[in-house]
Formats: structure tokens, sequence, C-alpha cells
């Protein structure tokens, strides 16, 4: 008796079947083909309807705007900008502002929200108090009432440009902002920015040769008077053979204002102030949350050989409380971007004030600036998770899970 | 505020004016009960609310006039109070049926936006305003000065045009809403607060103390305010065109909101074909015969409209000048109602 080997099922539409239908097979995979071509047609539809709409009432469409004069000037500028630049350079100054308070905040949040957590676990009384208060306090008020109150409250704390507090004499703090020296390159600037650069790259290399002699052999390098000689030594040692690279221009009192120097507007502090305070106060106790979920063993361990509470956290809590911190710790990021579009309460020049705000009303095209700045928050937010998720990902690794 | 602008462009490219754009707005008025008229946030003698929440102003009454003539009853009008930002795509998405909202002509608004401009309700001009601390007397003295303007203007472009043609420098703060902007000039933030030359004066009323502040003579832009309405309905165009020259006729002629009644009765054959006792013009408009009766009962002529909200007898006490009467040196002219 023979038995015959039954024939194998058709592989390929059993995969197909999978990946699109799911548990539900074909049934699952005609569902998921309705679906989309329903959202299909309801896109299709606002987009041809809006067109129509737009047509009918004679109001301009289309891109064709961002190369016209954009006619008005901006406050703080990170890429040259005059009144007779276009719509497009002011979308790009707009967006650099933007991810100017975004990166700024989100650093700024990132170790105050360290630094309050640990205080919360303190088992310092005062200190645990402390944080405890501020995450309450701060985490309870609308973040516009808070960017409101820092704006108000460092305007009104500042003298006028006339009365400004003078660092001695080379910085001024007035209502108008922080003016600063402005450095500007002479003749060795390049030479000297090529040392620097070669300063950095060096001590990286060296870091990365300590810690792979500490995991392979066991053996720790003292590495900071080699890093210190490489980053402030050797640049030193350049300015004292070809003299100083660069010169500062001071900032000078004339008229209303200050003329000359660099300049740090109020609106940036303001908004960078209230953003990271208030971000802060999350991340607090999401870093609270990631640590206290590390077993209490783990600390105990650290103690019974002998580790500092400091070391104990840095070597052996944080790296494991980092895997449950770093999802949320993304929402958080994320969440200070998009709040930074409260900037326009306080006239801080943001992609929001100056093209939403500005822009649209002087073109009337509200329907592709609208689109072009979602698009811009959507793309800054999914590189955000993108770099976050890496993170994870090495994170995770790293531990071996 | 970005929420509304975002709300408003959904329903723009949602196709909720596919109704909007037919020749329909009048009776879509008459349907609702009420007329929807898109006014500021809050500018004193133009369009602000009181403590009751009533809505007064130039602006406003020029909505109270149009709603007189539809319905002759000047309560019937809803205030959407709108940011300048917002103004263009609530009147595009069909959430307004007029805008009144001290919005300055210019050509490019009036070709580009799907939208036209009625008429010219108040003559305005771009000046600067300064605390007297400054001893500064004219423009031509804000070199390097810090500018306060609301977003979203005709202001900002013209601050900037003034300044370039003149070589001198300045550094500007925008701010979403007029009120921020006030409140910025006051907190010390720039030395200077640009915005039409009535806005300068109704907004100094708001400031702790207003003879702290002067309005500078220099007058650096043409700004003719008045009302817009969506393109595509000529006969509601016309009706919005032809609500504020009945205004001015009135003015012209004499008839005021206390004698309207007498002058419809003399025998002046002008007095009776603007009055309705002759002929049919408010039928040909798509209202009732007496409807310059009706605006001048509910509003007054235009030059009473002015005295109460921006003139002589409110706050702002702002001089008639060039929004007199043409034959009293002004530019306000409106062509014959024959």
């Amino acid at each position: 008796m023979s038995t015959e080997a039954r024939k194998p099922p058709p592989q390929i539409a059993l995969k197909i079947r999978r990946v699109l239908g799911g548990k539900t097979g074909w049934n699952g995979i005609a569902v998921q083909f309705a679906f989309a071509a329903i959202l299909g047609w309801i896109a299709y539809e606002i987009v041809s309807n809006a067109r129509a709409n737009l047509e009918n009432q004679h109001i301009a469409a289309g891109f064709g705007f961002l190369g016209n004069n954009a006619g008005f000037d901006v406050n703080q500028t990170l890429i040259s900008y005059t009144g007779s630049d276009t719509f497009l350079r002011v979308f790009v100054v707009g967006l650099l502002n933007t991810l100017v308070v975004s990166v700024v905040g989100i650093v700024f949040a990132t170790v105050i929200g360290f630094i309050v957590a640990l205080c919360r676990l303190s088992p310092n009384w005062l200190l645990s108090r402390v944080g405890e208060i501020y995450v309450e306090i701060i985490r309870n008020l609308p973040v516009l009432f808070q960017i409101l109150f820092w704006y108000l409250a460092v305007l009104a704390a500042l003298p006028n440009p006339r009365q400004s507090i003078s660092l001695l004499g080379l910085a001024f703090v007035s209502n108008r902002g922080l003016v600063i020296p402005r450095p500007i390159g002479e003749s060795g600037f390049e030479a000297f920015l090529v040392v620097l650069a070669l300063g950095i790259v060096a001590s990286l290399a060296l870091r990365i040769y300590a810690r792979r002699a500490l995991f392979q052999r066991g053996q720790v390098i003292r590495i900071w008077p080699y890093v210190l000689g490489l980053l402030v030594g050797l640049p030193l040692v350049m300015v004292l053979v070809s003299g100083p690279p660069f010169t500062f221009e001071l900032p000078q009192l004339k008229g209303f204002n200050f003329a000359g120097g660099s300049r740090i507007i109020p609106e940036f502090v303001a908004l960078t102030l209230a953003l990271s305070t208030y971000t802060a106060a999350f991340i607090a106790e999401i870093v609270r949350a990631g640590i206290l979920s590390v077993h209490s063993g783990q600390m105990e361990a650290g103690s019974s050989l002998g580790l500092s509470r400091g070391t104990t956290l840095r070597l052996i809590v944080v790296p494991q409380a980092m895997r449950v911190i770093v999802p949320p710790l993304t929402n958080q990021y994320l969440n200070l971007t998009k709040n930074s579009s409260l900037a326009v309460a306080i006239g801080y020049p943001d992609l929001v004030s100056v093209f939403a705000g500005t822009s649209l009303s002087q073109t009337g095209q509200a329907i592709e600036i609208i689109a072009m700045t979602m698009g811009v928050y959507l793309l800054i937010s999914l590189i955000t998770s993108a770099v976050m998720s890496v993170y994870g990902w090495r994170l995770s690794r790293s531990l071996g899970a | 505020m970005k929420r509304v602008t975002l709300a408003l462009t959904l329903a723009l490219a949602a196709g909720l004016t596919a109704e909007a754009a037919d020749a329909q707005t009048l009776k879509t008025i008459k349907d609702r009960g009420m007329l929807s008229c898109g006014v500021s946030q809050g500018l004193p003698g133009f369009s602000s609310p009181d403590d009751k929440g009533n809505w007064t102003g130039l602006d406003v009454d020029v909505c109270r006039a149009i709603a007189g003539a539809i319905f002759n009853d000047a309560t019937k009008v809803k205030y959407v109070p709108l940011s300048a930002k917002d103004r263009f795509t609530a009147l595009q998405s069909g959430e307004v049926d007029v805008l009144s909202r001290n919005t300055t002509w210019t050509i490019s608004r009036d070709t580009s936006l799907g939208a036209n401009f009625t008429g010219v309700t108040y003559y305005d001009g771009q000046g600067f305003m300064v605390k007297k601390s400054l001893k500064v007397n004219s423009a031509l003295e804000l070199n390097s000065a810090s500018v306060c303007v609301q977003t979203g203007t005709t202001t900002e472009q013209n601050l900037a045009d003034y300044f370039k043609a003149n070589n001198m420098k300045y550094e500007v703060i925008a701010f979403g809403t007029n009120d921020e902007t006030v409140k910025a000039y006051e907190a010390g933030r720039c030395d200077v607060f640009t915005t039409d030359q009535s806005g300068l004066y109704a907004n100094r009323l708001k400031l702790a103390n207003p003879g702290d502040h002067m309005v500078l003579p220099e007058i650096i832009s043409k700004e003719p305010l008045g009302p817009m309405v969506r393109h595509g309905d000529d006969q509601w165009f016309d009706i919005v065109k032809w609500t504020l020259f009945a205004m001015i006729t009135a003015e012209e002629l004499g008839v005021t909101s206390k004698n309207v009644d007498e002058k419809a009765k003399q025998e002046n054959p002008e007095l009776k074909r603007v009055l309705g006792t002759d002929g049919n013009f408010g039928e040909q408009l798509g209202l009732t015969k007496d409807w310059v009766v009706r605006i001048v009962k509910a509003v007054g002529n235009y030059g009473e409209v002015f005295d109460r909200n921006v003139g002589a007898g409110s706050p702002l006490a702002i001089n008639r000048g060039v929004n007199n009467l043409w034959n009293k040196g002004g530019l306000q002219y409106a062509p014959p109602i024959r």
C-alpha cells in the first residue's frame, strides 16, 4: 500500500491572502479593497469639489504665488531675508524659526525633565516636594497662558534700551532682547575651524577606543586630560601662533536701539522658556515612571556592590529605564514642536505666524498654504518619531532584549 | 484662532460653498431670517461689543442698515467676530454674507479672493503712534525703532515700503490680534504702534494713560475701508453697494432719522424718487419701495452714523476730513438714485 503525497497548497495565493486579509482570508481582502476605494473616492471628491468651487468664485489657485514678492519683514531670520524676497523664502524663514525653537526647547525640556524626575525620586524630603510642586503646577496650567505669562513677565522685568543692563559693556539686556558681540571672521578663521573640527573628531575617536578597551579587556583608560588638550589646548596654540582668528563687533546704542552685534529677541526667550518648562513637567513624570519600572532589586544590587546612588542610577537603572521612557518621550517631543505654533500670540515669527498667517492673508490662498503648513508639521513629526524609533531600537539591542 | 482658520479652510475645501456661489444670497438671508455679518474682534468706533454684548460702530451700522433694508428690523443681524487673517476665508466659505470689517480695498484683494468691494465707508490712511516721552515729532525720526503691528494686514507691507523708501532700519514684531499688539506696545516691547489712523485713535482709548501717547502727523498710505461680498451674486452686490449710497444720498438731501417721515411727504421730485413714493428702484434691487426710508430709520444718514461712532459725538472725536461729502470738501460721493 502506498500513500501518495498530498499536493501542497498554492503557496503564493496563501501568502497574498495572509498579507492582505489576515485571519479573515479572502473576505478580509475584499473589505480592505472596498475601504481603500471609498477613501480614495472621498479624497478625489474633496479635491475636485474644492477646485470647482475655487474656479466658480474666481479665487486664485495653485502654487504660483510662492514666487511672488512677500513685501513684509520678519524680525528673526536665520537666513538673509528682506521684504523683496519671495513667499517661498518666507516659508523657509518661518520653518527655520519653528525648528530652532523646537530643537532648543526639546534640549532644555529633556534636561529639566530629567533633573525634576530625579528630584522627585530623591530620598531628600525637600527636593522631592519641590519636584512634586513643580510638576503639579506646571502641567495643570494651559500652555498658552504660560507663554503669555513668560512673555509679559520677561518684558515687564526688563528696562527699555536706553536704560539697558550692561554686562561688562559687552552684552546688553533690555526689553528688545539680549544683544551680544558678534564674531567676525579674520584671515585665519578657516584654519581655526579646521583645527577645532580635528580636535572634536580626535576626541570622539579616543572615546570609542576607551569604551572598547573597557568592554573587551576591562581596562579603564582616563581620557579627559587628552580631550581637554585636544579641544582647548590645540585651538589656543593656534591662536598664539597665528593671532586671533576672529574679532568681535560690539553692540552700540544708536537712536532707539542697538546697532551691530547679534541679538536674541525676547519672544524667542519667552517661547523657549514656556515650552521647555511646560514639556519638562510631563517628561519628568515619564522619566519617573521609567525609573520606577526598573525593579528595586537593581538599585539594591548596585548599592551592595559599593556603587554610589548617582553611579547606580547612571550605569544600571537609567539605561534599563530608557526602554520604557523613549516611546512616550517621543510624544512629548512632538507635542512641543506642535505647541510652538502658539508663537503667534507673542509675535514670534514661526511658520504659522509668517506663512499660515501673514502670507495667507496677503495672498488669500488658504487651501494651498494650510496644506503646505500641515504637510511640514507632519514631516517634522514623522522625522522626529523615526529618529526616536531608531534610538529605541539601538537601546533594546544593546540591552540584549 | 488657528483652529478657526483650519475649520474654515476645511469648509472651503469640502465644498460647503456650493450653494453660496449661487445667486441666492438674498433668498438665503430671508429664509434664515438673519443677516450674517463679519465684523472685527473689537475696534472701538468701527465694530466692538459693549458690556451687554450689543455691537456698535460704523462697520456695524452698515450691517444694521442692510438688515433694515431687508427686514425693516435693524436687529436681525448675527455678528461674526473675525481676526484679520480669518476674514477672507470666512467670506469665501459662506460663513458670512457680508464682510464689514475695516478692510482696505486693494487690487489684489479685489481680484484674487473671489470677492468684491462694494464701496468705501471710511477713507483711512496708515499712521504711527508713539509714547510722548520719546520726544519724536515725525515718522522720519523713527530710524532703528521697533514697531508693533497686527499680522495679516496691508499695514505690514506699507510699513516695509515706507522704511525702505526712507532708508531707515526697523524691527517688526507681528502679533495675531489687535489686543495682543496693543498690549505688547504698552508693555514697552516696541517704540511704535502702527495701523490705520482711525484705529490708532480707537486703540489709544484702550491704553491705561491715553494722554501719554500721540499719533504722528504722517499718513503713509491710502486705506479706503469698505464692505466685501462674494463673487457670483450681482443682486446681492448691488444691495450692499446701494445701501451705502442711500446713506450718503440721504445726508446730501438732509434726510435724517428724525425728519425722514416728514421728508417723505414733501412734493420735491428728488425726495419722492429717493424715498420711494415715486418710482420702483427698491423693487428693482429686490427690496421694497421704501428701502431708503427703512435704512435711514435703522441707522440714520451717513453723517449721523459717522458722528455717532467715530466723529464729534463719540469718544474718538475724529474730524470728518476727507470723509465729508463731496460738496463739502470731502470724498464721499454717491451716484444718483434715478
